[in-house]
């Protein structure tokens, strides 16, 4: 019966009900949403960041942040190699790459860009690279000759595929090396900037070319799960000698990500607060009305002998209801939602170019963790059952003789 | 046996800087099964001296005790837990829960009370018939009439076999003959219950139902009449 109470009493005033209903629902949807969408966001730019050439954990020559040249390769992988054997973690891939800057030009244009050797079936697993391809073929193991550009440089240089580019670099005895090469494909990239940077050739291309035996210049490890980057990379740094190497994640790598992150992350829980207090206020104002008008009702229920605690816990069935309402509609809508995006995501290119510049995909796909909605419900829940503890104090202060005064 | 016992009870209210006297020292007694009115002028203290004997207002001094229970020594829980269970309140209006039927708002004392759902509904229903409300048992109060919500409120304070019942005015907003037919139900609760019943008015014919009149004026007992017949 206390039940049915307060469910009556709900649907009293259904428009003030209705009212804080929707404070409720807009609050859960959004965050839901808001959460989904974030977390789509910030993977599609770890994804895009990591999977441009860096993965999780990166192996180097310690001197090569500070200058990436050839001369600062690690010229006999095979410890480091036997180090990440015992190390990586079930499920983890591995790439090597020989990188350097290079000039590439045909017979109308020139550039400076990266030039990456690569072993073309592992750099598949972990790059971009691999789902990249839109025209001609990804590069053959054995290919000696083959080169793989952007589609930005590929439009730039008015070239196509079939067509040679000619690179120069310096190579590991300091001498020129200069070599055509022949376009086999033509990469896409999220952003414009990668198609003009990298060129890619074959790992043995590259070691003809740059005279270069068993040297590499870095070693890309991507994990299978977040959690693991710290510690693996803990691990391989115990192992190798870290005056010569240098055992960097991804957060070491793409510090702006990582501040991205936290500032995406930031951004969360100012909206967390900004909904919560509007919807607080909204909560407390409604319920203050409602009790109000229910002055005599609260007297009443003094005089007839309850106690202060049981007009709490009346009203506060009450608001818990209400609350259980908009926090399910809420959760539906958001559901809803997301799931409506799920297939295409959400074309940020309505929002104009600009969110190429964070490295993002122009089409986010929401994603909604269990996490993120059990935070978002218990929080709704929680804040909103204790703002709702100020209204139904306020009705078990109402004494019968004041009420009957009214 | 008394089961009222009010002595010297005085009351006073500041209303912005104004002073007023409501009560200037009233005692009275009442028995087990009486029929009282409160009679008196409006502003005499009528109100007030039924809220302290209620116990939903305190005195400034003096003493109020009920079917043993001293109000001094109690505290507002202990307060409350007597009002539930050995006094029954009938107000001139707003008596009754709208949400619920006059069924449930019967139901509801006892639902406090913690009597099980199979009795409440007996003892509901058999005292609705009680007060002549057969059939009406699940209509809201504004689906009732004004009079029939007075008895739904009257059913209510018998329900629980309190030791009394406190009426403030319970006619005051009845056509006369309305009022007529709910005091003679009351007298009738009271004949055939043994219910203690204290009412107030300034309806001299309501007064006619009496058999002990308490006249108050100006927050003091003016005469105090109990009628033989
Ligand atoms: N809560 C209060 N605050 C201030 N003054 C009060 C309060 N309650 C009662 N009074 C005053 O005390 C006096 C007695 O009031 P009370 O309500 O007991 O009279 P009453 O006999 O019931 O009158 P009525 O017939 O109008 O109901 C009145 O002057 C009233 O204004
Ligand atoms: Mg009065």
């Amino acid at each position: 019966m206390y039940f049915q109470l307060a469910w009556r009493n709900i649907w009293r005033n259904p428009r003030r009900t209705f009212v804080i209903i929707s404070a409720v629902v807009i609050g859960v949807w959004s965050m839901v949403f808001l959460s989904a969408f974030s977390h789509g966001m910030l993977a599609s730019m770890l994804d895009n960041g990591k999977s441009v050439l860096i993965g999780d954990i990166q192996i180097h020559n310690k001197k090569y942040r500070i200058d990436p040249s050839i001369d600062n390769s690690m010229d006999n992988p095979d410890k480091i190699r036997a180090v990440l054997d015992k190390t990586l973690p079930q499920g983890a891939v591995l790439t090597e790459r020989i990188k350097v800057s290079t000039y590439v030009s045909n017979a109308r244009h020139s550039t400076g860009a990266v030039l990456v050797g690569i072993d073309p079936e592992n750099e598949k697993k972990i790059s971009f690279l691999g789902k990249s391809i839109t025209k001609g073929e990804y590069l053959d193991k054995k290919d000696m000759r083959g080169i793989l550009v952007g589609k930005a440089l590929l439009e730039k240089f008015d070239t196509a595929i079939g067509k040679k580019l000619i690179i120069m670099a310096r190579d590991k005895k300091g001498k020129v090396a200069s070599k055509a090469f022949r376009i086999r494909g033509v990469f896409n990239a999220e952003m414009e900037a990668t198609e003009k940077q990298f060129l890619f050739i074959t790992m043995t291309g590259a070691r003809k070319l740059l005279n270069m035996e068993k040297g590499i210049s870095e070693i890309s490890i991507v994990l299978n799960s977040e959690p693991m980057v710290e510690k693996t990379a803990a691990e391989i740094k115990n192992r190798l000698d870290t005056e010569l190497f240098a055992v960097e994640t991804w957060k070491d790598l793409l510090p702006m990500l990582k501040a991205y992150v936290e500032i995406f992350n930031g951004f969360m829980y100012i909206w967390y607060v900004v909904v919560f207090v509007a919807m607080g206020f909204g909560i407390v104002n409604t319920s203050l009305m409602a009790v109000f008008e229910r002055v005599r009702e609260f007297g009443l229920l003094r005089a007839l002998g309850l106690k202060p605690w049981p007009v709490i816990r009346s009203v506060l069935t009450e608001s818990i209801f209400i609350l259980l309402i908009g926090i399910i509609a809420g959760n539906l809508l958001g559901y809803v939602s997301v799931l409506l995006m799920k297939d295409n995501g959400l074309d940020l290119a309505m929002f104009g170019k600009g969110s190429e510049f964070f490295g993002m995909s122009r089409v986010i796909y929401p994603i909604l963790t269990m996490f993120d909605v059990m935070n978002v419900n218990l929080v709704i829940f929680f804040l909103g059952a204790v703002v709702s503890l100020y209204p139904a104090f306020r009705a078990s202060r109402i004494t019968p003789v004041e009420a009957m005064r009214q | 046996m008394s089961i009222v016992r009010a002595e010297n009870i005085k009351k006073r209210y500041i209303q912005g800087k104004v002073e007023v006297h409501a009560l200037r020292g009233v005692s009275v007694n009442i028995d087990q099964g009486e029929f009282v009115a409160m009679a008196g002028p409006s502003g005499s203290g009528k109100t007030t001296v039924l809220n302290i004997i209620g116990g939903i207002d305190n005195p400034d001094s003096g003493q109020v005790i009920v079917d043993g229970n001293n109000y001094s020594d109690m505290t507002q829980s202990k307060l409350a837990e007597l009002r539930l269970n050995k006094i029954g309140f009938v107000f001139q209006a707003y008596n009754l829960i709208p949400v619920l039927s006059a069924e449930e708002n019967v139901e509801y004392i006892m639902l406090l009370q913690g009597v099980s759902a199979k009795e409440r509904k007996k003892k509901a229903r058999a005292i609705l018939d009680d007060v002549g409300l057969e059939g009406k048992y699940s209509r809201r109060p504004s689906e009732l009439s004004g009079g029939q919500q007075q008895r739904v409120a009257v059913a209510r304070a018998i329900v629980s076999n309190p030791a009394i019942i406190l009426a403030d005015e319970p006619t005051a907003n009845l056509d006369s003959k309305t009022g007529e037919s709910l005091l003679d139900m009351m007298k009738k609760m009271n004949r055939e219950k043994d219910v203690t019943f204290i009412f107030s008015t300034h309806d001299n014919m309501v007064m006619e139902y009496a058999k002990r009149i308490v006249k108050l004026k100006d927050g003091q007992i003016e005469n105090d009449i109990i009628k033989d017949k």
